[in-house]
């Protein structure tokens, strides 16, 4: 097998092509941390939960779509949250919707990442009435939030990148568990919420 | 059919029931005894040349501070044969807050209904199903009240699995500083 494989460089000393990651061309062989790697591996397929919850849906599926194309970055939309690594919240959440979206949200596998994607999102909008979430923070861990009304695919792409970066920095183990397992045995809504649906009283 | 008609003939067939109307630009409403309001439509859907078959919208007014009894019902009524229009309306006090449904005359009332004993809190009686439609089940209060809070903070008043909710994100909220 040995024979098959053409040692193309001979170039045998290490070189340095970026901070922490070291290239030995001869070996074929890369030197870095895990954490690089994993970090790596990491932001460079960010698959994010085909969601939408209003206006801000339609940018999200145009940022998606052939003009903008995201999967230029390695962001494929999923159906399905068992796949997906990173949420976008796109739109108003209404109370009602809430616990959906945290279980949406635990139905995801770590390590997961949300981004707030638009005004309404970020801090609940114009809509500062009954049935609305004041900002999807609230109730969730956000990453990244993306100002607008609705944002710009522009922005909803930069909203990505900078997740990236930030996941880039990010350690391979998380101790603090920021949006982390805590938050499932803290709470009760683990994939298993149906506790607005049990009631049988109706205030009247 | 011109309205101002149809508001005669009402007045002529329902002389007790009718409260007042108000004609304005070719547009007519009629104020009704909530007790009769069954009656009164019944027939608006079923005399031959009025056929008020199209209830286009059902919903009500909250008059708080403005004048007693508090709410209005408001039907309105379309006839898709005859191409004309009219709006019922019938004033319903704060207590004993309740009218009589419409639901089994016109299919789609059912879910108006629903909607306006979900913003109101207005009790038709007689439908076949009046639940909440928008909002929780277990939500409390009812929004479109005049009375009710304008703003995002409802207090002690605010929905028992939202506010759970925001007591688990409180967890991870220490962690994260």
């Amino acid at each position: 097998m040995s024979g098959l494989i053409k040692i193309f460089d001979n170039h045998t000393e290490a070189v340095e092509v970026e901070k922490g990651v070291t290239v030995v061309p001869a070996a074929n062989t890369i030197i870095t941390t895990i954490d690089k790697i994993a970090s790596w591996g990491r932001r460079s397929s960010l698959w994010p939960l085909t969601f939408g919850l209003a206006c801000c849906a339609i940018e999200m599926m145009a940022a998606g779509a052939s003009h903008y194309d995201l999967d230029r970055f390695g962001v494929i939309f999923r159906a399905s949250p068992r796949q997906a690594d990173v949420m976008i919240v796109a739109g108003t959440v209404s109370k009602k919707m809430a616990p959906v979206v945290v279980n949406l949200y635990h139905q995801m596998p770590e390590p997961r990442y949300v981004i707030a994607m638009g005004s309404c999102a970020c801090s609940g909008g114009i809509f500062n009435t009954y049935s609305t979430v004041q900002g999807v923070d609230e109730i969730l861990p956000v990453d990244v939030y993306i100002p607008g009304c609705p944002p710009r695919p522009e922005a909803l792409i930069e909203g990505i990148l900078n997740l990236q970066e930030k996941i880039k920095n990010e350690s391979y183990y998380r101790e603090r568990c920021l949006s982390g397992v805590c938050l499932i045995e803290n709470s009760k809504f683990g994939a298993k919420d149906e506790s607005h649906r049990n009631s049988e009283e109706i205030k009247r | 059919m011109n309205p101002t008609e149809i508001v005669k003939r009402l007045k002529d067939s329902f002389p007790e029931e009718i409260l007042w109307y108000r004609c304005f630009r070719n547009e007519c409403d009629v104020t009704v005894k909530k007790e009769k309001n069954r009656e009164i439509l019944l027939y608006l859907k079923n005399t031959p040349s009025l056929e008020f078959d199209y209830l286009i919208d059902l919903t009500a007014v909250d008059y708080l501070g403005f004048r007693e009894p508090r709410f209005d019902v408001v039907y309105h009524l379309m006839s898709i044969k005859h191409r004309h229009r009219i709006r019922i309306k019938a004033e319903v006090p704060e207590q004993g807050c309740c009218i009589s449904s419409v639901a089994d005359i016109w299919k789609t009332a059912d879910w108006f209904e629903r909607e306006c004993f979900d913003m109101f809190g207005i009790i038709f009686k007689g439908h076949p199903d009046l639940r909440r439609i928008l909002l929780p089940e277990d939500w409390n209060g009812f929004p479109l009240r005049k009375d009710y809070p304008v703003h995002s903070d409802l207090g002690d008043k605010e929905w028992k699995t939202y506010r759970e909710l925001k007591e688990a994100a409180r967890g991870w909220k220490d962690n994260e500083s």
